[in-house]
């Protein structure tokens, strides 16, 4: 597994948010220049998984307009790690995310 | 010899149980079921309770500022302060603070004013750097990273795997290979500042667990000076050896925490739960179940605790630690495994801790040397010599 995600962008719009699984995982949104802006999961607390994540980040920032997301029951592993790999490759971490004074350091190379 | 606690060790362990039940676990309802930290107002406010129970610190030497309690105590503690969903990995969220890296109380004069005594202090964080790709349960000769001296420095070359930590730490003890022809003897520890050039967590190993994940590690021309060998050089086995015995006694107590919870948790259950007009409990099967958990538990608990009270009294206790290393991991699989059967679908929900303790727990039977090591180890110091 790779530790930068690359799943292809997928719009965001009503249709392709209804085809979302159900189950727990990780996500990013991104903005028109496909830039990560967030990265988020669908952790167990979740109503839906990331139907449900991915639909209420959506809609909460308003410049996402397309996301990726990984199935995965390690969410919250990897959900620190693509953390990690971002703020290593753009020395900070995505616009909407907030700050974790706790989170660890990563060089991926 | 005395099977009963003391009067203090009763109070003590009434109170962390009480400390558990009432600010750990209610804390959990409101946290995803594989959180690994507190919110940190939570965090700061049980560490001064901690602090004010006298507890904080319990593997801190006294000459340190650690309180001063016996081994059996602190493993009677730490079968309590497991008893929680995360409590395998992360016992009450590391609010009851504690020594870090054991081996830098050997450390000379220079190294334990810039490692020790900061880690004590809370302002550094270390991590424990053995286990390579090439094997983890024989490290004398599984060690390939290697230490080339270069003047007053060594270069160091190579990669780690299934190290916690390491991403958060500001420096680690890192073993690697300073002299190829002696084995166990060619093995020297280093102190790694993480803030060196070469050194790289590349990414966590997704696991099963949660809480302390693990991180692979690699090392490109790392440049450590002399001053940074831990003890001497070619004497690292015998620090990573000590601290894989002495580390086998809380490992074993951990278990046995969750596996009691959880048959608690499953003994009460069995009462309500009816089933074909009658409670769990009236079924034989059931009984049985928890028969069973009450012998894995027994088992487990005084074999650790004679273990543990080997240690104290400086006798050797390294067949000890790995007998209770085996039986309490093994046990308690079995406990979990038992719990989560009676609790049907429930169980296997993550509306209950069972399946984080049914998916940690199966690490602890790899984890600080496999079952299969811990009999090599026994089995040698039944047939001493012979068996070589």
């Amino acid at each position: 597994m790779s530790v930068r995600c690359n799943k292809p962008w997928q719009a965001i719009d009503a249709a392709a948010l209804e085809r979302l699984p159900g189950q727990l995982g990780v996500f990013e949104l991104a903005d028109a220049t496909e830039r990560v802006i967030f990265i988020g999961r669908a952790d167990a607390r979740s109503l839906f998984g990331l139907r449900s994540e991915v639909a209420r980040h959506a809609k909460a920032i308003a410049a996402a307009t397309s996301f990726r997301f990984e199935v995965t029951t390690a969410y919250h592993t990897r959900y620190l790690e693509l953390l990690m790999a971002h703020r290593a490759d753009h020395a900070g971490l995505p616009q909407y995310n907030e700050p974790m004074p706790t989170l660890g350091r990563l060089s991926p190379g | 010899m005395n099977l009963t606690l003391t009067a203090e060790q009763d109070l003590i362990v009434a109170m962390v149980r009480r400390f558990v039940r009432e600010e750990i676990v209610p804390l959990e309802l409101n946290l995803d079921p594989d959180a690994d930290e507190l919110p940190p107002a939570d965090r700061e406010r049980l560490v001064a309770k901690v602090k004010a129970m006298g507890l904080y610190g319990l593997d801190i030497p006294p000459e340190y500022g650690g309180p001063e309690i016996d081994l059996v105590t602190r493993t009677l503690i730490a079968i309590e302060t497991s008893q929680h969903r995360a409590g395998l990995y992360a016992p009450c969220y590391g609010v009851f603070g504690g020594a870090g890296l054991a081996q830098l109380f050997e450390a000379n004069d220079d190294q334990k004013k810039r490692y020790l005594e900061p880690m004590l202090r809370g302002e550094k964080r270390g991590f424990f750097g053995l286990t390579e790709p090439s094997g983890g349960s024989d490290p004398a000769r599984a060690i390939r990273t290697r230490a080339v001296r270069d003047g007053d420095d060594w270069i160091i070359n190579g990669s780690k795997i299934f190290i916690s930590g390491a991403d958060r730490a500001h420096f680690g003890l890192v073993f690697a290979r300073t002299d190829a022809e002696k084995g166990r003897g060619g093995v020297t520890c280093f102190i790694v500042d993480t803030s060196t050039p070469g050194f790289h967590v590349r990414r966590i190993v997704h696991t099963l667990r949660a809480a302390r994940y693990a991180t692979e590690l690699q090392f490109e021309d790392m440049r450590v000076p002399s001053a940074n060998i831990l003890g001497k050089l070619n004497g690292g086995f015998a620090i990573a050896n000590d601290r894989l015995s002495r580390q086998r006694i809380p490992y074993a107590a951990g278990c046995i925490g969750v596996a009691i919870i959880a048959h608690e948790m499953a003994v009460e259950y069995s009462k309500q739960r009816e089933t074909f007009g009658a409670p769990l409990s009236s079924r034989q099967a059931i009984q049985w179940m928890l028969v069973d958990n009450e012998i894995d538990i027994e088992n487990a608990r005084w074999l650790t605790l004679a273990a543990a009270d080997r240690a104290e009294r400086g006798e050797d206790f390294r067949k000890q630690a790995g007998m209770a290393k085996l039986v309490a991991t093994e046990g308690a699989s079995r406990v979990v495994d038992r719990c989560m059967q009676i609790y049907g679908g429930y169980g296997v929900t993550k509306d209950f801790p069972f399946e984080r303790w049914y998916r940690e727990m199966r690490i602890r039977r790899i984890g600080e040397g496999p079952s299969e090591v811990q009999r090599h180890i026994i089995a040698r110091d039944i047939l001493g010599e012979s068996l070589r």
